[in-house]
């Protein structure tokens, strides 16, 4: 069994691919856990405008965690890489030019 | 014509070898989920505009979600990302086993995480807050939480507003769910005859890819929904 083990591990190695070990896994699990929960403690504290503002950067963070260890872009090829971050780019260009638009015009003005 | 070790059988004819496939197959994947991205975004950004304009029926309508079920589905479908970041080691590493046994985990965290949606739901049902079905603006205008700001019943109706955007979004959520949920289905049938613990992982590599983008949406879902408007 170990022996199949080492094979399929020396395989995957010889295509690329990097194993991420059950540890790490568990460690980003039980981080994603832990800051599931101070979220929803933090929301229940008056900070104003900041309230929105740390749940959402929160939130980014745990997505960060997830796309780069449970989804390994981490240890993926720069071309994928590249093209994710082209894509989050491209994402947050359409977002803020839509907002853009809605904050600058004299809304009900005329 | 006689398979080796350079040349497994699910090695296609186009491909120089299983790493450049596979490198193909997560790039497209990739893509997929870049679009996907851009669908769900849409809808992130009405959200926010609305959520602007029309901000005391949002924070309203917010306050009638329970954070505790949220919360605990948050919790549930981070326990079936693991699950899921698990099946894709089981793969790796050839153990037919596990890789059966962490599907069937997956398959009843994302279960679980429907029923509790559908719970959800049914309260909203019942409430009357559901747009279009009977909706009554009652609960706003006199809300019997002491707490709660009262609103005028023109801003109130803009609570069907809110609840039509958050119908719409957790629903999406939902049927991105249900897909996810008949596949592993289909990926723990294939599987039971060991089609993925023979090198061949890159279907449960790109399922694990959809199953984590799904759980992504909902992370950013949870705190635009449930949390930010309890204060201000």
């Amino acid at each position: 069994m170990t022996n199949t083990t080492e094979r399929a591990v020396a395989k995957h190695e010889d295509e690329g691919i990097h194993i991420v070990k059950p540890s790490l896994y568990v460690a980003i699990f039980l981080t994603l856990l832990v800051l599931t929960a101070a979220t929803t403690g933090i929301s229940f504290i008056d900070l104003g405008v900041f309230n929105a503002v740390i749940a959402l950067a929160i939130a980014c963070f745990k997505a960060s965690l997830v796309v780069l260890f449970f989804m390994h872009l981490h240890y993926s090829s720069r071309l994928l890489k590249l093209t994710v971050a082209a894509g989050l780019f491209t994402f947050c260009l359409l977002l803020s030019l839509t907002m853009t638009d809605y904050i600058s015009r004299a809304w009900g003005m005329w | 014509m006689p398979h080796d070790e350079a040349h497994p059988s699910f090695l296609q004819h186009h491909f120089e070898n299983v790493g450049q496939q596979r490198e193909a197959a997560s790039f497209g994947m990739w893509i997929f989920l870049l679009t996907e991205i851009m669908f769900f975004g849409g809808m992130f950004c009405a959200y926010l505009i609305f959520r602007n304009w029309y901000h005391p029926a949002f924070v309203a309508g917010s306050n009638t979600l329970d954070i505790t079920l949220g919360t605990a589905n948050t919790a549930v479908l981070i326990c079936s990302s693991f699950t899921m970041a698990m099946a894709v080691y089981s793969a790796q590493m050839r153990k037919k086993g596990a890789l059966m046994a962490f599907l069937v985990l997956t398959i009843v965290l994302g279960v679980v995480f429907l029923g509790i949606k559908g719970d959800e739901w049914h309260s909203k049902y019942v409430e009357h807050h559901i747009p279009g079905m009977d909706f009554s603006i009652q609960d706003f205008v006199h809300p019997t939480n002491p707490k709660a700001i009262p609103l005028a019943p023109d801003m109130a109706e803009k609570t069907q507003i809110y609840f039509s955007l958050y119908f719409l979004l957790t629903g999406m959520h939902a049927l991105h769910m249900i897909i996810g949920v008949s596949i592993l289905f289909f990926l723990l049938a294939r599987a039971s005859s060991g089609a993925y613990t023979g090198g061949h992982i890159m279907p449960i590599e790109n399922f694990g890819l959809y199953w984590h983008f799904v759980d992504i949406v909902w992370i950013f879902l949870f705190p635009l929904l449930y949390l930010i408007s309890r204060y201000q």
